[in-house]
Protein backbone atom coordinates (compact mmCIF):
# COMPACT_ATOMS: atom_id res chain seq x y z
CA UNK A 1 0.00 0.00 0.00
CA UNK A 2 1.27 3.42 -0.90
CA UNK A 3 0.76 6.37 1.39
CA UNK A 4 0.57 9.96 0.31
CA UNK A 5 0.74 13.15 2.36
CA UNK A 6 -0.80 16.27 0.95
CA UNK A 7 1.97 18.46 2.35
CA UNK A 8 1.32 21.89 0.80
CA UNK A 9 4.43 23.26 2.43
CA UNK A 10 6.61 26.08 1.18
CA UNK A 11 10.13 24.89 0.35
CA UNK A 12 11.51 28.04 1.96
CA UNK A 13 9.25 27.82 5.03
CA UNK A 14 12.27 27.56 7.34
CA UNK A 15 13.86 30.71 5.94
CA UNK A 16 10.57 32.58 6.01
CA UNK A 17 10.03 31.65 9.67
CA UNK A 18 13.60 32.69 10.57
CA UNK A 19 13.14 35.99 8.70
CA UNK A 20 9.90 36.72 10.52
CA UNK A 21 11.51 36.06 13.91
CA UNK A 22 14.43 38.33 13.03
CA UNK A 23 12.11 41.11 11.84
CA UNK A 24 10.05 40.89 15.03
CA UNK A 25 13.10 40.81 17.33
CA UNK A 26 14.87 43.67 15.60
CA UNK A 27 11.83 45.91 15.33
CA UNK A 28 11.15 45.33 19.04
CA UNK A 29 14.55 46.92 19.78
CA UNK A 30 14.01 49.67 17.22
CA UNK A 31 16.17 48.37 14.36
CA UNK A 32 14.89 48.40 10.76
CA UNK A 33 16.59 46.20 8.17
CA UNK A 34 17.16 47.31 4.57
CA UNK A 35 18.11 44.58 2.06
CA UNK A 36 20.12 45.81 -0.95
CA UNK A 37 20.18 43.69 -4.11
CA UNK A 38 21.94 44.24 -7.42
CA UNK A 39 24.25 42.70 -9.99
CA UNK A 40 27.96 42.72 -9.16
CA UNK A 41 29.39 46.16 -9.86
CA UNK A 42 26.15 48.17 -9.79
CA UNK A 43 27.46 50.35 -7.01
CA UNK A 44 25.90 49.00 -3.82
CA UNK A 45 29.03 49.63 -1.78
CA UNK A 46 29.62 53.13 -3.16
CA UNK A 47 26.01 54.09 -2.48
CA UNK A 48 26.14 52.64 1.03
CA UNK A 49 29.41 54.43 1.78
CA UNK A 50 27.72 57.74 0.98
CA UNK A 51 24.49 57.00 2.85
CA UNK A 52 26.32 55.72 5.95
CA UNK A 53 28.45 58.85 6.01
CA UNK A 54 25.32 61.00 5.76
CA UNK A 55 23.68 58.97 8.53
CA UNK A 56 26.68 59.75 10.73
CA UNK A 57 26.45 63.46 9.93
CA UNK A 58 22.75 63.48 10.78
CA UNK A 59 23.22 61.54 14.00
CA UNK A 60 21.29 58.47 12.77
CA UNK A 61 22.82 55.27 14.10
CA UNK A 62 23.25 53.01 11.10
CA UNK A 63 25.26 49.82 10.59
CA UNK A 64 26.02 47.60 7.63
CA UNK A 65 26.44 43.91 7.00
CA UNK A 66 28.11 43.26 3.67
CA UNK A 67 28.21 39.89 1.95
CA UNK A 68 30.65 38.58 -0.61
CA UNK A 69 31.92 35.20 -1.71
CA UNK A 70 35.44 36.27 -0.81
CA UNK A 71 37.56 39.26 0.40
CA UNK A 72 36.84 41.81 3.10
CA UNK A 73 37.36 44.73 0.72
CA UNK A 74 33.79 46.02 0.98
CA UNK A 75 33.81 46.02 4.77
CA UNK A 76 37.03 48.07 4.72
CA UNK A 77 35.47 50.56 2.30
CA UNK A 78 32.26 50.89 4.30
CA UNK A 79 34.12 51.22 7.61
CA UNK A 80 35.57 54.53 6.36
CA UNK A 81 32.13 56.03 6.99
CA UNK A 82 32.64 55.43 10.71
CA UNK A 83 29.58 53.18 10.97
CA UNK A 84 29.80 49.70 12.52
CA UNK A 85 30.40 47.29 9.63
CA UNK A 86 30.71 43.54 9.42
CA UNK A 87 31.74 41.39 6.48
CA UNK A 88 29.92 38.12 5.80
CA UNK A 89 31.92 35.66 3.72
CA UNK A 90 29.55 33.20 2.11
CA UNK A 91 32.31 30.80 0.95
CA UNK A 92 30.83 30.52 -2.50
CA UNK A 93 27.15 30.67 -1.60
CA UNK A 94 25.33 32.97 -4.03
CA UNK A 95 22.88 34.55 -1.59
CA UNK A 96 22.28 35.33 2.06
CA UNK A 97 19.71 33.50 4.16
CA UNK A 98 17.92 34.80 7.24
CA UNK A 99 19.70 32.52 9.71
CA UNK A 100 23.10 33.62 8.35
CA UNK A 101 22.15 37.24 8.99
CA UNK A 102 20.91 36.39 12.49
CA UNK A 103 24.15 34.57 13.30
CA UNK A 104 26.28 37.52 12.25
CA UNK A 105 24.22 40.03 14.21
CA UNK A 106 24.61 38.10 17.42
CA UNK A 107 27.25 39.76 19.65
CA UNK A 108 27.95 42.45 17.06
CA UNK A 109 25.02 44.74 16.27
CA UNK A 110 25.01 47.71 18.66
CA UNK A 111 21.75 47.88 20.64
CA UNK A 112 21.07 51.43 19.57
CA UNK A 113 21.17 50.69 15.81
CA UNK A 114 18.29 52.39 14.04
CA UNK A 115 19.03 51.19 10.51
CA UNK A 116 20.81 48.03 9.47
CA UNK A 117 21.76 47.92 5.80
CA UNK A 118 22.41 44.43 4.44
CA UNK A 119 24.43 44.47 1.24
CA UNK A 120 23.50 41.15 -0.36
CA UNK A 121 25.79 39.10 -2.58
CA UNK A 122 25.98 40.72 -6.03
CA UNK A 123 23.42 38.60 -7.87
CA UNK A 124 19.91 39.31 -9.15
CA UNK A 125 18.65 35.73 -9.25
CA UNK A 126 19.13 33.83 -6.02
CA UNK A 127 18.87 36.58 -3.36
CA UNK A 128 15.42 37.51 -4.69
CA UNK A 129 13.87 34.41 -3.13
CA UNK A 130 15.21 34.95 0.39
CA UNK A 131 13.54 37.18 2.95
CA UNK A 132 16.22 38.42 5.37
CA UNK A 133 13.84 39.98 7.85
CA UNK A 134 14.00 43.31 6.03
CA UNK A 135 11.32 45.99 6.11
CA UNK A 136 12.60 47.61 2.93
CA UNK A 137 13.95 45.80 -0.09
CA UNK A 138 15.95 47.92 -2.51
CA UNK A 139 17.15 46.89 -5.97
CA UNK A 140 19.89 48.85 -7.73
CA UNK A 141 20.74 49.01 -11.41
CA UNK A 142 23.46 51.16 -12.95
CA UNK A 143 22.96 53.03 -16.20
CA UNK A 144 25.56 50.86 -17.93
CA UNK A 145 23.55 47.66 -17.42
CA UNK A 146 20.87 48.27 -20.02
CA UNK A 147 17.27 49.41 -19.84
CA UNK A 148 15.92 45.86 -20.05
CA UNK A 149 17.49 44.66 -16.78
CA UNK A 150 14.07 44.67 -15.01
CA UNK A 151 12.69 42.35 -17.72
CA UNK A 152 15.68 40.03 -17.55
CA UNK A 153 15.43 39.72 -13.75
CA UNK A 154 11.70 40.19 -13.19
CA UNK A 155 11.53 38.52 -9.77
CA UNK A 156 14.26 40.69 -8.27
CA UNK A 157 12.79 43.93 -9.69
CA UNK A 158 9.22 42.70 -9.18
CA UNK A 159 9.72 42.34 -5.43
CA UNK A 160 11.58 45.64 -4.90
CA UNK A 161 10.05 48.27 -2.67
CA UNK A 162 12.43 50.90 -4.00
CA UNK A 163 14.52 50.95 -7.19
CA UNK A 164 17.70 53.05 -7.38
CA UNK A 165 19.38 53.84 -10.69
CA UNK A 166 23.07 54.38 -10.00
CA UNK A 167 25.95 56.07 -11.88
CA UNK A 168 23.58 58.52 -13.58
CA UNK A 169 26.56 60.83 -14.23
CA UNK A 170 27.44 58.29 -16.94
CA UNK A 171 23.92 58.08 -18.39
CA UNK A 172 24.69 60.08 -21.49
CA UNK A 173 27.86 58.18 -22.33
CA UNK A 174 26.04 54.88 -21.79
CA UNK A 175 23.07 56.14 -23.87
CA UNK A 176 20.79 55.13 -21.01
CA UNK A 177 17.13 55.38 -22.03
CA UNK A 178 15.49 56.40 -18.77
CA UNK A 179 11.94 56.29 -20.14
CA UNK A 180 12.40 52.71 -21.37
CA UNK A 181 13.91 51.67 -18.02
CA UNK A 182 10.96 53.21 -16.17
CA UNK A 183 8.47 51.46 -18.45
CA UNK A 184 10.18 48.11 -17.87
CA UNK A 185 10.16 48.58 -14.10
CA UNK A 186 6.50 49.59 -14.29
CA UNK A 187 5.67 46.42 -16.25
CA UNK A 188 6.99 44.08 -13.56
CA UNK A 189 6.39 46.27 -10.50
CA UNK A 190 3.72 48.92 -11.10
CA UNK A 191 3.91 51.88 -8.73
CA UNK A 192 7.37 51.29 -7.26
CA UNK A 193 9.43 54.45 -6.71
CA UNK A 194 12.56 54.94 -8.84
CA UNK A 195 15.34 57.16 -7.47
CA UNK A 196 18.19 58.46 -9.65
CA UNK A 197 21.58 58.51 -7.99
CA UNK A 198 25.22 59.28 -8.61
CA UNK A 199 27.86 59.26 -5.92
CA UNK A 200 30.11 61.26 -8.23
CA UNK A 201 27.90 64.30 -8.69
CA UNK A 202 25.85 63.88 -5.52
CA UNK A 203 22.53 63.21 -7.23
CA UNK A 204 20.05 61.48 -4.95
CA UNK A 205 22.26 61.90 -1.88
CA UNK A 206 20.35 60.90 1.23
CA UNK A 207 17.41 59.42 -0.70
CA UNK A 208 18.05 55.89 0.51
CA UNK A 209 18.58 57.12 4.06
CA UNK A 210 15.34 59.15 3.94
CA UNK A 211 13.30 56.21 2.60
CA UNK A 212 14.78 53.85 5.20
CA UNK A 213 14.02 56.31 8.01
CA UNK A 214 10.45 56.73 6.75
CA UNK A 215 9.98 52.96 6.98
CA UNK A 216 11.58 52.95 10.45
CA UNK A 217 9.07 55.59 11.50
CA UNK A 218 6.24 53.32 10.43
CA UNK A 219 5.31 54.99 7.14
CA UNK A 220 3.59 52.79 4.62
CA UNK A 221 5.91 51.07 2.21
CA UNK A 222 5.15 50.02 -1.37
CA UNK A 223 3.73 46.50 -1.67
CA UNK A 224 4.70 45.06 -5.06
CA UNK A 225 2.04 43.18 -7.07
CA UNK A 226 4.32 40.14 -6.97
CA UNK A 227 4.28 40.21 -3.19
CA UNK A 228 0.48 40.36 -3.22
CA UNK A 229 0.46 36.77 -4.26
CA UNK A 230 -2.48 34.47 -4.09
CA UNK A 231 0.09 31.70 -4.44
CA UNK B 1 22.68 28.95 -8.30
CA UNK B 2 20.57 28.54 -5.18
CA UNK B 3 18.96 25.27 -6.32
CA UNK B 4 21.26 23.31 -3.99
CA UNK B 5 19.89 25.25 -0.99
CA UNK B 6 16.37 24.57 -2.22
CA UNK B 7 17.07 20.86 -2.78
CA UNK B 8 18.45 20.56 0.76
CA UNK B 9 15.36 22.36 2.10
CA UNK B 10 13.08 19.93 0.22
CA UNK B 11 14.98 16.87 1.46
CA UNK B 12 15.02 18.15 5.07
CA UNK B 13 11.28 18.76 5.12
CA UNK B 14 10.37 15.50 3.44
CA UNK B 15 12.74 13.54 5.67
CA UNK B 16 11.14 15.03 8.78
CA UNK B 17 7.65 14.16 7.61
CA UNK B 18 8.60 10.69 6.40
CA UNK B 19 10.43 9.78 9.60
CA UNK B 20 7.63 11.08 11.81
CA UNK B 21 5.28 8.70 10.01
CA UNK B 22 7.59 5.73 10.14
CA UNK B 23 8.41 5.59 6.43
CA UNK B 24 11.57 3.72 5.51
CA UNK B 25 11.78 5.20 2.01
CA UNK B 26 10.09 7.79 -0.19
CA UNK B 27 8.85 6.91 -3.65
CA UNK B 28 7.97 10.35 -4.99
CA UNK B 29 7.87 14.06 -4.17
CA UNK B 30 5.71 16.44 -6.11
CA UNK B 31 6.81 20.07 -6.27
CA UNK B 32 4.93 23.08 -7.58
CA UNK B 33 7.28 25.64 -9.06
CA UNK B 34 5.89 28.95 -10.27
CA UNK B 35 7.18 30.56 -13.46
CA UNK B 36 8.29 33.53 -11.37
CA UNK B 37 9.87 31.55 -8.54
CA UNK B 38 13.30 31.98 -10.14
CA UNK B 39 14.04 28.24 -10.09
CA UNK B 40 15.57 26.16 -12.88
CA UNK B 41 13.84 22.77 -12.77
CA UNK B 42 16.76 20.86 -14.33
CA UNK B 43 19.25 22.39 -11.90
CA UNK B 44 16.93 21.55 -9.00
CA UNK B 45 16.62 17.93 -10.19
CA UNK B 46 20.40 17.64 -10.43
CA UNK B 47 20.90 19.06 -6.94
CA UNK B 48 18.10 16.91 -5.55
CA UNK B 49 19.96 13.75 -6.51
CA UNK B 50 22.98 14.97 -4.54
CA UNK B 51 21.01 16.30 -1.58
CA UNK B 52 19.05 13.10 -0.96
CA UNK B 53 22.04 10.75 -1.05
CA UNK B 54 22.24 8.78 2.19
CA UNK B 55 18.87 10.00 3.47
CA UNK B 56 15.50 8.27 3.67
CA UNK B 57 14.61 10.25 0.53
CA UNK B 58 17.32 8.65 -1.61
CA UNK B 59 15.92 7.16 -4.79
CA UNK B 60 12.69 9.16 -4.68
CA UNK B 61 11.30 10.51 -7.92
CA UNK B 62 11.12 14.29 -8.04
CA UNK B 63 8.08 15.44 -10.00
CA UNK B 64 8.15 19.15 -10.81
CA UNK B 65 4.95 20.87 -11.94
CA UNK B 66 5.37 24.32 -13.42
CA UNK B 67 2.68 26.81 -12.43
CA UNK B 68 2.07 29.57 -14.97
CA UNK B 69 2.01 33.16 -13.74
CA UNK B 70 -1.44 34.77 -13.73
CA UNK B 71 -2.53 38.17 -12.44
CA UNK B 72 -5.89 39.73 -11.68
CA UNK B 73 -7.37 43.17 -12.19
CA UNK B 74 -10.23 43.81 -9.77
CA UNK B 75 -11.71 46.63 -11.83
CA UNK B 76 -11.96 44.62 -15.06
CA UNK B 77 -12.54 41.32 -13.24
CA UNK B 78 -9.92 39.96 -15.59
CA UNK B 79 -7.30 37.27 -14.99
CA UNK B 80 -4.49 37.02 -17.53
CA UNK B 81 -1.42 34.89 -18.17
CA UNK B 82 1.42 37.30 -17.35
CA UNK B 83 3.97 35.59 -19.62
CA UNK B 84 7.74 35.94 -19.34
CA UNK B 85 8.89 38.61 -18.81
CA UNK B 86 5.70 39.18 -16.87
CA UNK B 87 3.20 41.92 -17.65
CA UNK B 88 1.67 43.05 -14.37
CA UNK B 89 -0.37 45.84 -15.93
CA UNK B 90 -3.95 44.97 -16.90
CA UNK B 91 -4.18 44.36 -20.66
CA UNK B 92 -7.73 45.75 -20.50
CA UNK B 93 -7.39 49.06 -18.62
CA UNK B 94 -3.61 49.44 -18.15
CA UNK B 95 -3.87 49.72 -14.36
CA UNK B 96 -1.60 47.80 -11.99
CA UNK B 97 -2.69 44.24 -11.28
CA UNK B 98 -4.31 43.82 -7.89
CA UNK B 99 -2.53 40.58 -7.24
CA UNK B 100 -0.41 37.88 -8.73
CA UNK B 101 -2.84 34.96 -8.57
CA UNK B 102 -0.21 32.33 -9.30
CA UNK B 103 3.38 32.02 -10.42
CA UNK B 104 5.54 32.38 -7.29
CA UNK B 105 4.82 28.94 -5.86
CA UNK B 106 7.72 26.95 -4.50
CA UNK B 107 5.85 24.33 -2.63
CA UNK B 108 6.08 20.66 -1.72
CA UNK B 109 2.65 19.47 -2.73
CA UNK B 110 2.70 15.78 -2.06
CA UNK B 111 4.97 13.08 -0.73
CA UNK B 112 4.39 9.38 -1.40
CA UNK B 113 5.97 6.37 0.18
CA UNK B 114 5.39 2.67 0.51
CA UNK B 115 3.82 1.61 3.77
CA UNK B 116 6.44 -0.53 5.56
CA UNK B 117 3.76 -2.42 7.51
CA UNK B 118 2.18 -3.76 4.36
CA UNK B 119 5.43 -5.52 3.45
CA UNK B 120 5.27 -4.02 0.01
CA UNK B 121 7.84 -1.32 0.56
CA UNK B 122 10.41 -2.88 -1.66
CA UNK B 123 8.05 -3.70 -4.47
CA UNK B 124 6.50 -0.26 -4.55
CA UNK B 125 9.91 1.34 -4.58
CA UNK B 126 10.94 -0.84 -7.50
CA UNK B 127 7.82 0.20 -9.34
CA UNK B 128 8.93 3.80 -9.58
CA UNK B 129 9.30 4.18 -13.33
CA UNK B 130 12.89 5.16 -14.00
CA UNK B 131 11.99 6.86 -17.27
CA UNK B 132 9.95 9.45 -15.35
CA UNK B 133 12.91 10.67 -13.38
CA UNK B 134 14.20 14.14 -14.01
CA UNK B 135 17.16 14.30 -16.39
CA UNK B 136 20.54 15.26 -15.05
CA UNK B 137 22.36 17.59 -17.37
CA UNK B 138 25.96 18.68 -17.31
CA UNK B 139 24.92 22.30 -17.86
CA UNK B 140 23.08 22.40 -14.54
Amino acid sequence: MCRAVDLQRAVLAKNEAAAQILRTELSARGTTVVNLLSSPGSGKTALLERELRLAGERGVSAAALTADLATENDARRLARSGAPVKQVLTDGLCHLEADMVARHLHDWLPESTRLLFVENVGNLVCPAGYDLGESLRVVLASVTEGEDKPLKYPTAFGLAQLVIVTKTDMAEAAEFDEAAFRAHVQQVNPGVEIVLSSVRDGRGAGALLDRALAVAEGNRVHTPVMARAGA
Amino acid sequence: MHEMSLAVAVVDQVETVARSRGAVGVSSIELEVGELAGVVADALAFCFELACAGTVVEGAELITRTVPGTARCARCAEVWAVGMPPLLLCPGCGAAADELVSGRELRIREVRWADPESGEARRTDAEVPREHRQPITEES
